[in-house]
């Protein structure tokens, strides 16, 4: 098969298998896998930015992502004037004390002498700096915890549209990737992969347990939406007016209540079909933007340089190629991909939620969407992506179904049985692990291979 | 004065140092598996931690099976009778890894950073089995005998305000984890399969040219990782609980651990697992009552004198990796490995 045929067929099975769902379970199901799936080919894309172009093996990408939801956060949500006014000056405080310690350690690490004193002076520095800090962030952060703990009990945001969240989270996510990459990269490939697996667990940590910042476990719902609301599309008079155009077949054949009654029904079925395409399109148009830049940059001269270091890092070193520094770059950039796609999941979800961020789900499925799309291959990666993302939601009843399938023979109620059917949800990782391992081993270079480079 | 000074030092044995040990021989196994499968196969196993959680499900279900019939240790956990199933059973699934998986990469001489892929799909593929056989949740499966030494006691025949206790599963934690090193390292010291694993850790080419043969080797160092994996795993859930999540989340510190004591070094790991643990427990203790015990009146700290909350303990394992990744990238231990 010639690769444009290879892309066009996976395109229509993906196609085909979001229609049957829309036929077969609901269109407004088929819908919302589309959006997850439009969002997990975004991080597929962000991933093989890193991966095929530079040969990086980040297995935090749950960290960034949660850094972009994160931002959906600290962007929409109202500030608490009053959580402000009890700690916020504390928290200043300690920030000072903080950055004043961290420069004034910086700065003997820079012009003492390497010697024991150094040491000594450094590690007193930091420990009196985090002391310093703690005398005046613990007060704080209780007082701002204790206002009205059941509503908010954290600073809030600024209160702007949610849709700025979606740049905020991608700078968010590069700044971290920039701290990480200044200490991680450079080192042997598989500690940079432990290095960045330590980093996700430890931004969940504190999006967890910072409830000053985040609310922790209590989660933060309720986030504004860039599209309308299904309530108030039912009550506008165009949509209204449009429904009623769109199903005029089958409503001319009713009158009077049963009309209204029909109409009402319809408008309410087609708001919220309308509100989940309005976000498929925000979303398409962010996966276009970002999958042409990253074509672009492919072909350019900067993708040759990396395409070059990936194959070979000695080779493109002696050919004057700054590599750590190109590395730096392309996992800052991945990883601000990754903090939009991720601001992008927690605006569709409208809700912050710390303890759902599971390495399963947003690390390790994305590796598999990377490595089945082909890595380097950013159509690759989007198809991936989508693939990938459908496989997962579907493994589910279909474990279950292959389940009854095989227990039917069992008597009812036995306990192997129950057990059986109650461990289809496990066949997630099962099949995930099973389809990597595969196509690592019979395609490595991916189902839909980069076409002869 | 003199009371307050042995108050404080039970205090401190009691949620630091034993707690600290015990953490430590748990952790030092698991790093050992990892130092020893990077030594030979050259590559960061991320199953690690998952293999860890799989040999504990089997030992998990042979303890229920033993207890159904109504075998025991008496006052010991009957989990260590069903230790050895679990052993095999984790045995039995790296073996597979490796004929599966592992030994074509192998072959081909791929990139280590392909096998650490590849061990990645092996983690799925083991976490999927073990949450379909077992469940994701909590289990208990200690029995016998709670306690060595209980609080209660202690205070009752000391005469202390502080009281001192020693789970039987702390105890059997170390016991157990002595053995198996010490049993791993006169194998690998003194016999003549040890001997050649070390002497393909050094210098594969020049081992194969010595005509040791390179299958076999790679099959012991998988069986013996996985033999620590499963004891190690086994001797966790004993002292706190099995949770396959948890599992996963071990992978940092005994990394951290394999890493800081120099990878491919084993007296490396333990070493490393030490510092590890011990760090991780030091820098989440609440160190109020011992200050109180220690320092007069007006200097005793009003807070808890807690450095992290103990969510964030892995912030500890990861902040030495980075700093060991820093400041010394071989390890502390350098030079020979194995």
């Amino acid at each position: 098969m010639t690769p444009a045929l290879r892309n066009a067929v996976a395109l229509a099975i993906v196609g085909a298998g979001l229609a049957g769902v829309g036929f077969g379970q609901s269109w407004s199901l088929a819908l919302a896998v589309f959006n997850l799936c439009l969002i997990s080919a975004l991080m597929s894309l962000a991933v093989n930015i890193q991966w095929g172009y530079a040969g990086l093996f980040n297995i935090g990408i749950m960290g960034f992502a949660a850094l972009g939801g994160l931002a959906g956060v600290l962007v929409s949500r109202p500030p608490v004037p009053a959580a402000w006014a009890a700690g916020g000056g504390g928290l200043f405080i300690a920030l000072l004390i903080l950055m004043a310690a961290g420069g004034l350690a910086l700065a003997l690490a820079r012009y003492m002498p390497r010697s024991r004193m150094r040491a000594a002076a450094l590690a007193a520095v930091v420990l009196a700096g985090l002391f310093g800090a703690g005398v005046f962030f613990d007060p704080a952060v209780d007082a701002i915890e204790a206002v009205e703990p059941a509503k908010t009990g954290y600073l809030g945001g600024l209160g702007l549209p949610i849709i700025l969240s979606w740049f905020a989270g991608g700078l968010l996510a590069a700044g971290a990737a920039f701290v990480i990459g200044r200490i991680a990269l450079g080192l042997r490939s598989d500690y940079f992969a432990i290095a960045t697996l330590g980093i996700s667990e430890i931004v969940i940590a504190v999006l967890k347990n910072e409830d000053w910042l985040t609310r922790g476990v209590k989660n933060v719902t309720g986030l504004g939406r860039p599209v309308p609301y299904e309530v108030d599309l039912q009550r506008d008079p165009w949509f209204v007016d449009l429904v009623a155009v769109l199903h005029s077949r089958s409503l001319e054949a009713l009158s009077g209540e049963a009309h209204e009654a029909a109409l009402r029904e319809f408008a309410v079925q087609s708001s919220s079909l309308f509100v989940k395409l309005c976000y498929a399109g925000l979303f398409l148009a962010v996966l276009a933007v970002v999958f042409w830049l990253s074509e672009r940059a492919l072909h350019s001269p900067w993708g040759r340089m990396m395409r070059a270091i990936r194959d070979n890092e000695t080779a493109a070193g002696a050919m004057g190629k700054d590599v750590t520094r190109r590395h730096r770059q392309v996992f800052i950039l991945g990883s601000a991909v990754v903090g939009v796609a991720g601001a992008m999941l927690t605006t569709l979800d409208g809700q912050f939620t710390p303890a759902g961020y599971q390495p399963l789900r947003f690390t390790f499925l994305i590796w598999v969407m990377v490595v089945v799309g082909g890595s380097g291959n950013n159509l690759g990666a989007v198809l991936g992506g989508f693939l990938i993302w459908f496989v997962w939601i579907e493994a589910e009843p279909a474990g279950l179904w292959l389940m009854q399938a095989l227990t039917a023979g069992l008597p009812e109620g036995s306990a192997f049985r129950e057990h059986l059917l109650a461990s289809a949800a496990h066949m997630r990782p099962l099949v995930m692990g099973l389809i990597l391992l595969l196509v690592m081993r019979f395609r490595p270079r991916g189902l839909i291979p980069a076409g002869g480079r | 004065m003199l009371p307050d000074l042995v108050n404080a030092a039970v205090l401190l044995g009691n949620y630091v140092i034993v707690p600290g040990l015990a953490y430590a021989a748990q952790l030092a196994l698991g790093a050992l598996g990892i130092t020893l499968v990077f030594g030979i196969l050259r590559f960061a196993n991320l199953a690690h931690g998952d293999l860890m959680a799989f040999g504990t499900m089997a030992t998990i279900l042979a303890t229920w099976l033993l207890q159904a019939w109504g075998v025991g240790l008496g006052p010991l956990p009957t989990a260590l009778l069903a230790l050895p199933f679990g052993i095999v059973a984790a045995i039995a699934a790296a073996l597979a890894a490796d004929r599966l998986v592992f030994r074509f990469y192998r072959r081909r001489r791929s990139a280590p950073i392909v096998l650490v892929m590849a061990s990645l799909g092996v983690m799925f593929l083991l976490n999927g089995l073990v949450r379909f056989i077992i469940g994701p949740g909590d289990r208990q499966f200690t029995d016998g005998e709670r306690f060595i030494v209980k609080a209660r006691e202690f205070k009752r025949a000391t005469g202390l305000a502080e009281g001192l206790s020693i789970k039987t599963t702390q105890c059997l934690t170390v016991v157990v984890a002595a053995v198996a090193v010490f049993l791993l390292f006169r194998f690998l010291q003194r016999t003549r399969t040890g001997k050649s694993m070390r002497a393909y850790s050094d210098n594969e080419d020049l081992a194969l040219l010595s005509g040791i043969n390179p299958e076999r080797v790679v099959l012991i160092a998988w069986a013996i990782a996985a033999a620590l994996a499963a004891i190690a795993g086994a001797l966790y859930g004993l002292d706190k609980s099995f949770k396959p999540f948890t599992y996963f989340q071990l992978l940092l510190p005994m990394f951290a651990a394999a890493i800081l004591g120099g990878i491919g070094q084993p007296v490396g790991a333990i070493v490393g697992a030490v510092i590890v643990a011990f760090s991780e427990v030091t820098v989440t203790y609440a160190w109020k009552k011992f200050l109180h015990y220690l320092l007069p009146g007006p200097w005793q700290p009003d807070g808890l004198a807690q450095l992290l909350s103990t969510d964030y303990k892995f912030a500890v394992s990861f902040m030495i990796l980075v700093l060991v990744l820093l400041l010394r990238p071989s390890g502390i231990f350098r030079g020979r490995v194995l």
